[in-house]
Protein backbone atom coordinates (compact mmCIF):
# COMPACT_ATOMS: atom_id res chain seq x y z
CA UNK A 1 0.00 0.00 0.00
CA UNK A 2 0.72 3.38 -0.08
CA UNK A 3 2.32 5.24 2.65
CA UNK A 4 -0.20 7.98 2.11
CA UNK A 5 -2.93 5.38 3.24
CA UNK A 6 -1.36 3.97 6.70
CA UNK A 7 -3.33 5.50 9.27
CA UNK A 8 -3.37 5.61 12.82
CA UNK A 9 -3.98 1.81 14.22
CA UNK A 10 -3.00 0.59 10.77
CA UNK A 11 -0.78 -3.05 10.74
CA UNK A 12 2.37 -2.90 8.40
CA UNK A 13 4.90 -5.26 7.43
CA UNK A 14 8.93 -4.10 8.23
CA UNK A 15 11.86 -6.48 7.49
CA UNK A 16 8.68 -9.08 7.59
CA UNK A 17 7.65 -7.92 11.19
CA UNK A 18 4.02 -7.23 11.42
CA UNK A 19 3.82 -3.37 13.33
CA UNK A 20 1.17 -1.54 14.73
CA UNK A 21 0.85 1.83 14.08
CA UNK A 22 0.65 3.89 16.53
CA UNK A 23 1.17 7.92 15.85
CA UNK A 24 1.59 9.04 12.43
CA UNK A 25 2.86 12.84 11.95
CA UNK A 26 2.28 14.25 8.47
CA UNK A 27 5.61 16.62 8.27
CA UNK A 28 4.69 18.35 5.31
CA UNK A 29 7.00 21.69 4.03
CA UNK A 30 4.68 23.62 2.47
CA UNK A 31 6.07 23.12 -1.54
CA UNK A 32 7.89 20.17 -0.48
CA UNK A 33 7.55 16.30 -0.45
CA UNK A 34 5.38 14.93 2.37
CA UNK A 35 7.32 13.02 5.26
CA UNK A 36 5.51 10.83 7.31
CA UNK A 37 7.21 10.54 10.60
CA UNK A 38 5.64 6.79 12.34
CA UNK A 39 5.47 5.31 15.90
CA UNK A 40 5.23 1.83 15.27
CA UNK A 41 4.92 -0.53 18.07
CA UNK A 42 6.25 -4.10 17.23
CA UNK A 43 2.98 -7.02 17.50
CA UNK A 44 5.07 -10.23 18.80
CA UNK A 45 7.38 -8.36 21.20
CA UNK A 46 5.76 -4.81 21.87
CA UNK A 47 8.75 -2.95 20.89
CA UNK A 48 8.76 0.69 19.45
CA UNK A 49 10.26 1.86 16.76
CA UNK A 50 10.42 5.46 14.89
CA UNK A 51 10.80 5.51 10.72
CA UNK A 52 10.32 8.17 8.63
CA UNK A 53 9.15 7.76 5.10
CA UNK A 54 8.36 9.73 2.05
CA UNK A 55 5.28 10.61 -0.32
CA UNK A 56 5.63 7.90 -2.82
CA UNK A 57 7.03 5.14 -0.62
CA UNK A 58 5.15 1.68 -0.30
CA UNK A 59 4.83 -0.33 2.55
CA UNK A 60 3.63 -4.04 2.95
CA UNK A 61 -0.40 -4.15 4.88
CA UNK A 62 0.26 -6.54 7.76
CA UNK A 63 -3.29 -8.51 7.14
CA UNK A 64 -4.00 -8.89 11.06
CA UNK A 65 -7.43 -10.18 11.96
CA UNK A 66 -8.53 -11.16 15.00
CA UNK A 67 -10.97 -14.72 15.93
CA UNK A 68 -12.95 -16.22 18.45
CA UNK A 69 -11.40 -19.46 19.55
CA UNK A 70 -11.44 -21.88 22.55
CA UNK A 71 -8.79 -22.87 24.42
CA UNK A 72 -8.95 -26.79 24.60
CA UNK A 73 -5.70 -28.14 26.28
CA UNK A 74 -1.77 -27.92 26.77
CA UNK A 75 -0.10 -30.53 24.61
CA UNK A 76 3.49 -31.08 26.13
CA UNK A 77 5.03 -27.10 25.65
CA UNK A 78 1.68 -26.44 23.41
CA UNK A 79 -1.76 -24.79 24.21
CA UNK A 80 -4.16 -25.92 21.54
CA UNK A 81 -7.22 -23.47 21.02
CA UNK A 82 -10.03 -24.02 18.10
CA UNK A 83 -11.62 -21.84 15.97
CA UNK A 84 -15.17 -21.73 16.82
CA UNK A 85 -16.06 -20.72 13.15
CA UNK A 86 -13.69 -23.06 10.83
CA UNK A 87 -12.71 -25.85 13.98
CA UNK A 88 -9.61 -25.39 12.69
CA UNK A 89 -6.52 -26.01 15.43
CA UNK A 90 -3.57 -23.41 16.22
CA UNK A 91 -1.04 -23.46 18.31
CA UNK A 92 1.01 -21.05 20.99
CA UNK A 93 3.86 -21.65 23.02
CA UNK A 94 4.46 -21.18 26.90
CA UNK A 95 6.09 -18.40 26.02
CA UNK A 96 3.90 -16.54 23.47
CA UNK A 97 1.02 -16.99 26.32
CA UNK A 98 3.04 -16.37 29.28
CA UNK A 99 0.71 -15.25 32.62
CA UNK A 100 -2.04 -15.53 30.59
CA UNK A 101 -1.90 -19.07 31.76
CA UNK A 102 -3.38 -18.30 35.10
CA UNK A 103 -6.65 -17.58 33.31
CA UNK A 104 -7.10 -20.42 31.06
CA UNK A 105 -8.63 -23.38 31.67
CA UNK A 106 -10.29 -25.61 29.33
CA UNK A 107 -13.36 -24.73 27.22
CA UNK A 108 -13.11 -20.38 28.09
CA UNK A 109 -13.41 -18.66 24.79
CA UNK A 110 -10.49 -15.91 23.90
CA UNK A 111 -10.08 -13.76 20.98
CA UNK A 112 -6.99 -14.95 19.03
CA UNK A 113 -5.21 -12.48 16.84
CA UNK A 114 -3.73 -14.21 13.67
CA UNK A 115 -1.08 -12.58 11.13
CA UNK A 116 -2.05 -14.59 8.05
CA UNK A 117 -2.60 -18.02 8.84
CA UNK A 118 -0.43 -17.47 12.48
CA UNK A 119 -1.02 -16.74 15.41
CA UNK A 120 0.44 -14.20 17.23
CA UNK A 121 -1.13 -12.97 20.51
CA UNK A 122 -4.36 -13.60 22.84
CA UNK A 123 -6.64 -11.47 24.26
CA UNK A 124 -8.35 -12.84 26.95
CA UNK A 125 -12.57 -11.86 28.27
CA UNK A 126 -11.71 -9.53 31.12
CA UNK A 127 -13.71 -11.48 33.40
CA UNK A 128 -12.96 -15.19 33.92
CA UNK A 129 -14.66 -17.75 36.32
CA UNK A 130 -12.53 -19.96 38.52
CA UNK A 131 -12.83 -22.91 41.18
CA UNK A 132 -11.11 -22.79 44.02
CA UNK A 133 -9.12 -25.98 44.06
CA UNK A 134 -7.40 -25.50 47.87
CA UNK A 135 -7.83 -22.70 50.43
CA UNK A 136 -6.90 -22.49 53.70
CA UNK A 137 -9.84 -22.40 56.41
CA UNK A 138 -9.37 -19.15 57.72
CA UNK A 139 -9.69 -18.58 61.98
CA UNK A 140 -12.00 -16.49 63.36
CA UNK A 141 -9.83 -13.29 63.86
CA UNK A 142 -9.12 -13.38 59.76
CA UNK A 143 -13.34 -13.22 59.44
CA UNK A 144 -13.11 -10.50 61.62
CA UNK A 145 -10.52 -8.37 60.53
CA UNK A 146 -11.94 -9.38 56.82
CA UNK A 147 -7.81 -10.25 55.65
CA UNK A 148 -7.36 -12.04 52.69
CA UNK A 149 -5.95 -15.52 52.61
CA UNK A 150 -4.44 -17.14 49.73
CA UNK A 151 -6.13 -19.58 47.50
CA UNK A 152 -5.22 -21.69 44.01
CA UNK A 153 -7.02 -21.98 41.75
CA UNK A 154 -8.39 -24.72 39.04
CA UNK A 155 -5.38 -23.30 36.74
CA UNK A 156 -2.59 -23.15 39.49
CA UNK A 157 -2.89 -20.17 39.62
CA UNK A 158 -2.74 -18.49 43.61
CA UNK A 159 -4.65 -15.32 44.12
CA UNK A 160 -6.02 -13.52 47.36
CA UNK A 161 -9.55 -14.02 48.41
CA UNK A 162 -11.64 -13.00 51.53
CA UNK A 163 -11.65 -15.55 54.48
CA UNK A 164 -15.39 -16.68 53.44
CA UNK A 165 -14.00 -18.47 50.13
CA UNK A 166 -14.11 -21.95 50.52
CA UNK A 167 -12.37 -24.80 48.22
CA UNK A 168 -14.60 -26.00 45.33
CA UNK A 169 -16.49 -22.18 45.41
CA UNK A 170 -16.39 -20.28 41.91
CA UNK A 171 -15.20 -17.27 42.00
CA UNK A 172 -14.75 -14.34 39.27
CA UNK A 173 -11.26 -12.65 38.54
CA UNK A 174 -9.91 -9.89 36.65
CA UNK A 175 -7.86 -10.63 33.82
CA UNK A 176 -6.41 -7.08 33.41
CA UNK A 177 -5.24 -6.51 37.29
CA UNK A 178 -5.09 -10.51 38.35
CA UNK A 179 -7.53 -9.97 41.69
CA UNK A 180 -10.86 -11.13 42.95
CA UNK A 181 -13.75 -9.61 42.37
CA UNK A 182 -16.46 -11.76 43.78
CA UNK A 183 -17.42 -15.26 44.22
CA UNK A 184 -20.18 -16.96 41.77
CA UNK A 185 -21.38 -19.85 43.17
CA UNK A 186 -20.38 -21.47 46.49
CA UNK A 187 -19.89 -25.64 47.08
CA UNK A 188 -23.05 -26.63 49.26
CA UNK B 1 -20.62 13.72 21.23
CA UNK B 2 -20.05 16.00 18.67
CA UNK B 3 -21.92 18.92 20.93
CA UNK B 4 -19.62 18.59 23.31
CA UNK B 5 -16.68 18.93 20.95
CA UNK B 6 -18.16 21.78 19.23
CA UNK B 7 -18.83 23.33 22.28
CA UNK B 8 -15.53 23.08 23.84
CA UNK B 9 -13.81 24.82 20.29
CA UNK B 10 -15.81 27.83 21.25
CA UNK B 11 -13.24 29.80 22.95
CA UNK B 12 -10.69 29.04 20.28
CA UNK B 13 -13.59 29.55 17.33
CA UNK B 14 -14.71 33.03 18.92
CA UNK B 15 -10.51 34.07 18.95
CA UNK B 16 -9.95 32.87 15.53
CA UNK B 17 -12.85 35.49 14.51
CA UNK B 18 -11.09 38.15 15.85
CA UNK B 19 -7.68 37.30 14.34
CA UNK B 20 -9.50 37.52 11.23
CA UNK B 21 -11.24 40.86 11.80
CA UNK B 22 -7.97 42.01 13.08
CA UNK B 23 -6.22 40.91 10.08
CA UNK B 24 -8.46 41.97 8.00
CA UNK B 25 -8.36 45.64 9.63
CA UNK B 26 -4.90 45.18 9.08
CA UNK B 27 -4.06 44.94 5.62
CA UNK B 28 -6.98 47.80 5.15
CA UNK B 29 -5.37 50.73 7.43
CA UNK B 30 -2.15 49.79 4.67
CA UNK B 31 -4.40 50.83 1.91
CA UNK B 32 -4.45 46.85 0.67
CA UNK B 33 -7.68 46.16 -1.27
CA UNK B 34 -8.95 42.80 -0.22
CA UNK B 35 -9.90 40.46 -3.63
CA UNK B 36 -12.19 37.10 -3.79
CA UNK B 37 -10.57 35.33 -7.03
CA UNK B 38 -11.88 31.68 -8.11
CA UNK B 39 -11.74 29.19 -5.84
CA UNK B 40 -12.69 26.85 -8.97
CA UNK B 41 -10.20 27.26 -11.65
CA UNK B 42 -9.48 25.67 -15.31
CA UNK B 43 -5.51 26.40 -14.60
CA UNK B 44 -3.57 26.54 -11.93
CA UNK B 45 0.66 26.18 -10.95
CA UNK B 46 2.42 22.92 -11.91
CA UNK B 47 4.00 22.30 -8.72
CA UNK B 48 5.60 18.73 -7.84
CA UNK B 49 4.44 18.27 -3.73
CA UNK B 50 1.24 19.84 -4.52
CA UNK B 51 -1.76 17.54 -5.55
CA UNK B 52 -5.35 19.60 -6.63
CA UNK B 53 -8.50 17.85 -6.12
CA UNK B 54 -10.50 18.33 -9.70
CA UNK B 55 -13.62 19.36 -9.99
CA UNK B 56 -15.43 18.54 -13.98
CA UNK B 57 -12.36 19.06 -15.63
CA UNK B 58 -11.46 21.73 -13.30
CA UNK B 59 -9.48 22.27 -10.56
CA UNK B 60 -9.66 23.27 -6.93
CA UNK B 61 -7.31 26.33 -6.03
CA UNK B 62 -4.04 25.26 -4.17
CA UNK B 63 -3.89 28.82 -3.65
CA UNK B 64 -4.59 31.93 -4.99
CA UNK B 65 -1.20 33.27 -6.51
CA UNK B 66 -2.16 33.29 -10.24
CA UNK B 67 -5.44 35.16 -10.30
CA UNK B 68 -3.83 37.66 -7.44
CA UNK B 69 -0.90 38.20 -10.10
CA UNK B 70 -2.73 38.51 -12.70
CA UNK B 71 -4.21 41.39 -10.72
CA UNK B 72 -1.25 42.78 -10.03
CA UNK B 73 -0.09 42.53 -13.47
CA UNK B 74 -3.27 45.25 -14.38
CA UNK B 75 -1.76 47.36 -12.10
CA UNK B 76 -3.16 46.38 -8.89
CA UNK B 77 -0.50 47.61 -6.53
CA UNK B 78 -1.55 46.19 -2.69
CA UNK B 79 -3.94 43.36 -2.70
CA UNK B 80 -4.65 40.82 -0.05
CA UNK B 81 -7.21 37.76 0.18
CA UNK B 82 -8.38 35.35 2.71
CA UNK B 83 -9.21 32.31 0.32
CA UNK B 84 -9.77 28.43 1.00
CA UNK B 85 -7.29 26.24 -0.49
CA UNK B 86 -7.33 22.68 -1.25
CA UNK B 87 -4.48 19.91 -0.95
CA UNK B 88 -4.81 16.18 -2.01
CA UNK B 89 -3.78 14.04 0.70
CA UNK B 90 -2.72 16.72 3.33
CA UNK B 91 -4.18 15.47 6.66
CA UNK B 92 -2.02 15.43 9.88
CA UNK B 93 -1.93 17.67 13.32
CA UNK B 94 -0.88 20.77 11.00
CA UNK B 95 -2.85 19.89 8.12
CA UNK B 96 -6.15 19.43 6.56
CA UNK B 97 -6.39 19.14 2.87
CA UNK B 98 -9.28 22.29 3.12
CA UNK B 99 -7.36 25.16 4.88
CA UNK B 100 -7.25 28.83 4.86
CA UNK B 101 -4.68 30.95 3.24
CA UNK B 102 -4.28 34.70 3.69
CA UNK B 103 -2.17 35.95 0.38
CA UNK B 104 -0.62 39.23 -0.49
CA UNK B 105 1.09 41.41 -2.77
CA UNK B 106 2.66 44.76 -2.93
CA UNK B 107 3.89 46.23 -6.06
CA UNK B 108 7.97 47.81 -5.77
CA UNK B 109 8.72 45.18 -2.23
CA UNK B 110 10.87 42.28 -2.40
CA UNK B 111 10.44 39.31 0.17
CA UNK B 112 12.23 40.86 3.14
CA UNK B 113 9.52 43.49 2.23
CA UNK B 114 7.14 40.58 2.98
CA UNK B 115 8.50 39.26 5.54
CA UNK B 116 8.51 42.43 7.65
CA UNK B 117 4.73 43.11 7.12
CA UNK B 118 4.33 39.45 8.58
CA UNK B 119 6.11 40.84 11.46
CA UNK B 120 3.68 44.15 11.51
CA UNK B 121 0.89 41.73 11.04
CA UNK B 122 1.03 39.38 14.03
CA UNK B 123 2.68 42.43 16.15
CA UNK B 124 -0.78 44.37 15.59
CA UNK B 125 -2.64 40.98 16.02
CA UNK B 126 -1.03 40.57 19.08
CA UNK B 127 -1.58 44.45 20.90
CA UNK B 128 -5.60 43.64 19.86
CA UNK B 129 -6.12 41.05 21.33
CA UNK B 130 -4.47 42.59 24.20
CA UNK B 131 -1.79 39.61 24.86
CA UNK B 132 1.73 40.53 25.57
CA UNK B 133 4.56 40.49 23.47
CA UNK B 134 5.80 36.98 24.69
CA UNK B 135 3.06 34.45 24.52
CA UNK B 136 2.64 31.22 25.64
CA UNK B 137 2.86 28.17 23.14
CA UNK B 138 2.64 24.66 23.88
CA UNK B 139 4.54 24.79 26.92
CA UNK B 140 6.91 27.26 25.35
CA UNK B 141 7.37 31.39 25.34
CA UNK B 142 7.75 32.61 22.66
CA UNK B 143 8.55 36.74 22.64
CA UNK B 144 6.71 37.59 19.11
CA UNK B 145 8.84 40.99 19.11
CA UNK B 146 9.67 42.30 15.84
CA UNK B 147 12.56 42.13 13.98
CA UNK B 148 12.45 38.51 13.51
CA UNK B 149 15.75 36.73 13.84
CA UNK B 150 17.07 35.65 10.14
CA UNK B 151 19.55 32.95 9.00
CA UNK B 152 20.01 31.38 5.83
CA UNK B 153 19.11 28.37 4.35
CA UNK B 154 22.64 27.69 3.46
CA UNK B 155 23.82 28.34 7.60
CA UNK B 156 20.83 26.37 8.93
CA UNK B 157 21.63 23.71 6.78
CA UNK B 158 25.69 23.67 7.65
CA UNK B 159 24.45 23.91 11.04
CA UNK B 160 22.27 21.46 11.79
CA UNK B 161 22.32 19.26 8.98
CA UNK B 162 26.16 19.27 8.26
CA UNK B 163 25.68 19.92 4.33
CA UNK B 164 24.87 23.02 2.21
CA UNK B 165 21.87 22.58 -0.48
CA UNK B 166 23.33 25.60 -2.12
CA UNK B 167 26.17 24.61 -3.37
CA UNK B 168 25.11 21.00 -3.90
CA UNK B 169 21.03 21.15 -4.33
CA UNK B 170 19.15 17.75 -3.22
CA UNK B 171 15.42 17.81 -2.49
CA UNK B 172 14.91 14.88 -0.94
CA UNK B 173 17.59 15.04 1.51
CA UNK B 174 16.43 18.86 1.68
CA UNK B 175 12.67 18.02 2.60
CA UNK B 176 13.88 15.04 5.15
CA UNK B 177 16.88 17.15 6.87
CA UNK B 178 14.15 20.40 6.67
CA UNK B 179 11.63 18.82 9.40
CA UNK B 180 13.64 16.42 11.41
CA UNK B 181 16.88 18.45 11.73
CA UNK B 182 16.72 22.44 11.05
CA UNK B 183 13.37 23.20 12.65
CA UNK B 184 13.77 21.34 15.30
CA UNK B 185 17.31 22.87 15.91
CA UNK B 186 15.37 26.63 15.57
CA UNK B 187 15.42 28.43 18.73
CA UNK B 188 12.33 27.70 20.38
CA UNK B 189 11.46 31.38 22.02
CA UNK B 190 11.71 33.43 18.69
CA UNK B 191 10.11 33.06 15.67
CA UNK B 192 12.59 32.10 12.61
CA UNK B 193 12.79 33.17 9.55
CA UNK B 194 14.54 31.14 6.98
CA UNK B 195 15.45 32.66 3.64
CA UNK B 196 17.76 32.14 -0.07
CA UNK B 197 16.51 28.75 -1.01
CA UNK B 198 18.50 27.05 -3.41
CA UNK B 199 17.12 27.96 -7.10
CA UNK B 200 15.77 24.71 -7.86
CA UNK B 201 13.37 24.79 -5.50
CA UNK B 202 11.52 28.10 -5.88
CA UNK B 203 9.74 28.05 -9.22
CA UNK B 204 7.98 31.14 -8.90
CA UNK B 205 10.57 33.13 -7.31
CA UNK B 206 13.22 35.39 -8.57
CA UNK B 207 16.67 34.90 -8.36
CA UNK B 208 18.85 36.52 -6.33
CA UNK B 209 21.21 39.41 -8.56
CA UNK B 210 24.64 38.34 -8.63
CA UNK B 211 23.46 34.65 -6.63
CA UNK B 212 21.53 33.31 -9.35
CA UNK B 213 21.47 29.65 -7.61
CA UNK B 214 19.86 31.72 -4.77
CA UNK B 215 16.40 32.06 -4.92
CA UNK B 216 14.73 35.28 -2.47
CA UNK B 217 12.43 32.92 -0.65
CA UNK B 218 11.73 33.18 2.52
CA UNK B 219 9.56 31.45 5.33
CA UNK B 220 8.74 31.97 8.37
CA UNK B 221 8.47 29.77 11.61
CA UNK B 222 6.63 29.97 15.02
CA UNK B 223 6.71 27.57 17.45
CA UNK B 224 7.79 24.65 15.24
CA UNK B 225 4.98 25.36 12.48
CA UNK B 226 5.63 26.79 8.83
CA UNK B 227 3.74 30.23 8.97
CA UNK B 228 4.39 31.95 5.86
CA UNK B 229 6.06 31.64 2.72
CA UNK B 230 7.58 34.80 0.72
CA UNK B 231 8.60 35.21 -2.53
CA UNK B 232 9.74 38.10 -4.81
CA UNK B 233 8.00 37.49 -7.33
CA UNK B 234 9.59 36.53 -10.78
CA UNK B 235 8.20 38.78 -13.10
CA UNK B 236 9.91 37.11 -16.43
CA UNK B 237 7.36 35.58 -18.29
CA UNK B 238 9.54 33.24 -20.72
CA UNK B 239 11.51 32.15 -17.63
CA UNK B 240 8.66 31.12 -16.02
CA UNK B 241 7.03 29.32 -18.60
CA UNK B 242 10.60 26.91 -18.69
CA UNK B 243 10.38 26.41 -15.25
CA UNK B 244 6.94 25.26 -15.70
CA UNK B 245 7.74 23.02 -18.70
CA UNK B 246 10.48 21.65 -16.29
CA UNK B 247 8.23 21.17 -13.31
CA UNK B 248 5.84 19.53 -15.63
CA UNK B 249 8.28 16.84 -17.37
CA UNK B 250 9.38 15.79 -13.79
CA UNK B 251 6.11 15.27 -12.67
CA UNK B 252 4.65 13.41 -15.60
CA UNK B 253 7.83 11.29 -15.39
CA UNK B 254 7.96 10.79 -11.47
CA UNK B 255 4.75 10.64 -11.03
CA UNK B 256 2.51 10.20 -14.30
CA UNK B 257 0.78 12.85 -13.63
CA UNK B 258 -0.55 15.01 -16.16
CA UNK B 259 -0.51 18.84 -15.63
CA UNK B 260 -0.70 21.68 -18.82
CA UNK B 261 0.44 25.21 -18.41
CA UNK B 262 -1.41 27.85 -16.95
CA UNK B 263 -1.58 29.83 -20.28
CA UNK B 264 -3.64 32.77 -19.10
CA UNK B 265 -1.43 33.43 -16.21
CA UNK B 266 1.65 33.46 -18.63
CA UNK B 267 0.33 35.96 -20.67
CA UNK B 268 -0.58 38.42 -17.75
CA UNK B 269 2.61 38.24 -16.28
CA UNK B 270 4.51 39.85 -19.08
CA UNK B 271 2.83 43.05 -17.85
CA UNK B 272 3.60 42.08 -13.56
CA UNK B 273 5.44 44.67 -11.81
CA UNK B 274 8.34 44.26 -10.03
CA UNK B 275 6.56 43.08 -6.21
CA UNK B 276 6.71 41.17 -3.40
CA UNK B 277 4.43 38.48 -2.59
CA UNK B 278 3.45 36.01 1.08
CA UNK B 279 1.35 33.08 1.66
CA UNK B 280 0.14 32.38 5.18
CA UNK B 281 -1.47 29.75 6.89
CA UNK B 282 -4.16 31.54 8.92
CA UNK B 283 -5.30 28.14 10.35
CA UNK B 284 -1.81 27.64 12.08
CA UNK B 285 -1.90 31.40 13.10
CA UNK B 286 -4.84 30.65 14.80
CA UNK B 287 -3.44 28.07 16.20
CA UNK B 288 -0.57 30.05 17.86
CA UNK B 289 -2.80 32.46 19.18
CA UNK B 290 -4.97 29.51 20.82
CA UNK B 291 -2.48 27.49 22.13
CA UNK B 292 -3.78 24.82 20.23
CA UNK B 293 -1.55 21.72 19.33
CA UNK B 294 -3.47 20.46 16.23
CA UNK B 295 -5.29 21.96 13.57
CA UNK B 296 -8.65 20.27 14.32
CA UNK B 297 -8.77 22.48 17.69
CA UNK B 298 -9.05 25.84 15.65
CA UNK B 299 -11.67 23.91 13.12
CA UNK B 300 -15.34 23.08 13.97
CA UNK B 301 -15.16 20.96 11.17
CA UNK B 302 -12.11 18.66 9.48
CA UNK B 303 -12.13 16.40 6.61
CA UNK B 304 -12.84 13.79 9.38
CA UNK B 305 -15.42 15.27 11.24
CA UNK B 306 -17.29 16.93 7.98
Amino acid sequence: MDISDVHKNSNILINSMPYNVVENDLMKPGKGRAIFRLKLKNLLDGSVLERTFHSGDKVDEARVTSHEMQYLYKEGEQYVFMNTETFEQVFLTEKQVGDRSHYLKEGTLVTMVMLEDKPIDLNLPTFVELKVVRSEVSSKSDTITAQNKAATLETGYEVGVPPFVKEGDIIKVDTRTGQYLERVTTKK
Amino acid sequence: MEDRRLIRLKPNLERRALVYEFSRAFFREQGFLEVETPVRLPEIAPELYIAPFQSEGWFLSTSPELHMKRLLAAGYERLFQVSRCFRKGERGRWHNPEFTMLEWYRAGADYRQMVRDTEQLVAAIVRRLKLPAVIFYQGQEIDLTPPWPVVTVRDAFLNAAGWDPIADPDPLRFDTDLVTKVIPGFAPDRPTVLLDYPAPMASLSRLKLGEPQVAERAEVFIGGLELANAYSELADAREQERRFRTEIEQMEKEQGRQMSLPRRFLEAITHLPECGGIALGMDRLVMLFCNADSIEDVMPFTVDTA
